[in-house]
């Protein structure tokens, strides 16, 4: 079997994402769209604002609550389980769901994000980090990975309008 | 025989296509790449990749849930 539809040679896309979330769920789906898009050719900025900082410390500590969060069910024991928020709440539980969702990753060989991370900075993904943000919550640029642009609004909005597609995650 | 082999078995998305897209990067144009898979996504992606990339799949089979691709580097 062969796939008959080929380019000859497609126009550099180029794609935008805000990231605006730093757990260790909602880290995913801005690294794997970041890293395949910029596999498949396109030119990627990735800016990174409020909780999205999270994500470019060198040291990631991420973590997944399943409190306030009634879509998480984890497979467990053959069925799909949740758990009430008064569980989810008690001191350590939260550990115990990211330690738990890690090991899912890991036995289903799902990348960690520190390679996604990787990957996106091998792949010339650009990484821009919100000037307001970081001074607003004190983050220093030292603490962060590099290369790393720092921006505003008007830096984003610039990209973005060169941009073909636009996400905010 | 593909002048490269790639083991992408028991890796999910996007970690088959990321290697890949590393393996051609150090090919020269017209040279072979086979990918061995194991996630039945990777079925919809890699014909993705190769129509937005210019590469081609020139072959792809499946035994046994491990996919076959092959893909030629464009150039």
């Amino acid at each position: 079997m062969s796939n008959g539809a080929e380019m000859s040679s497609p126009d550099t896309n180029t794609m935008s994402i805000i990231v605006t979330k730093g757990s260790l769920d909602w880290a995913y789906p801005p690294f794997i769209l970041g890293t395949t898009a910029a596999a498949m050719g396109l030119e990627v900025t990735m800016f990174f604002t409020f909780y999205g900082l999270n994500l470019l410390m060198k040291d990631l500590k991420l973590q997944v609550s399943s409190l306030g969060n009634p879509a998480m069910k984890m497979p467990m024991m053959g069925m799909h389980m949740g758990m009430p928020n008064i569980v989810s709440a008690i001191p350590g539980v939260d550990a115990g769901a990211t330690a738990m969702m890690k090991n899912l990753m890991k036995k289903k060989g799902i990348a960690s994000v520190q390679d996604l991370r990787e990957l996106a900075v091998e792949a010339d993904v650009r990484m821009i980090a919100c000037q307001m943000t970081m001074d607003m919550f004190e983050y220093g640029k030292e603490d962060m990975i590099e290369p790393l642009e720092i921006g505003g609004a008007a830096t984003y909005i610039e990209v973005a309008t060169q941009s073909h597609i636009n996400l905010f995650i | 025989m593909a002048d490269q082999v790639l083991d992408a078995k028991g890796l999910n998305c996007p970690l088959p296509i990321l290697k890949a897209k590393k393996a051609l990067k150090s090919m020269d144009g017209g040279q072979t790449l086979e990918i061995l898979s194991t996630d039945p996504g990777s079925v919809a992606d890699f014909a993705a990749f190769c129509r937005t990339t210019g590469n081609k799949l020139v072959e792809q089979s499946d035994t046994d849930g491990v996919w076959t691709y092959l893909i030629r580097k464009a150039g």
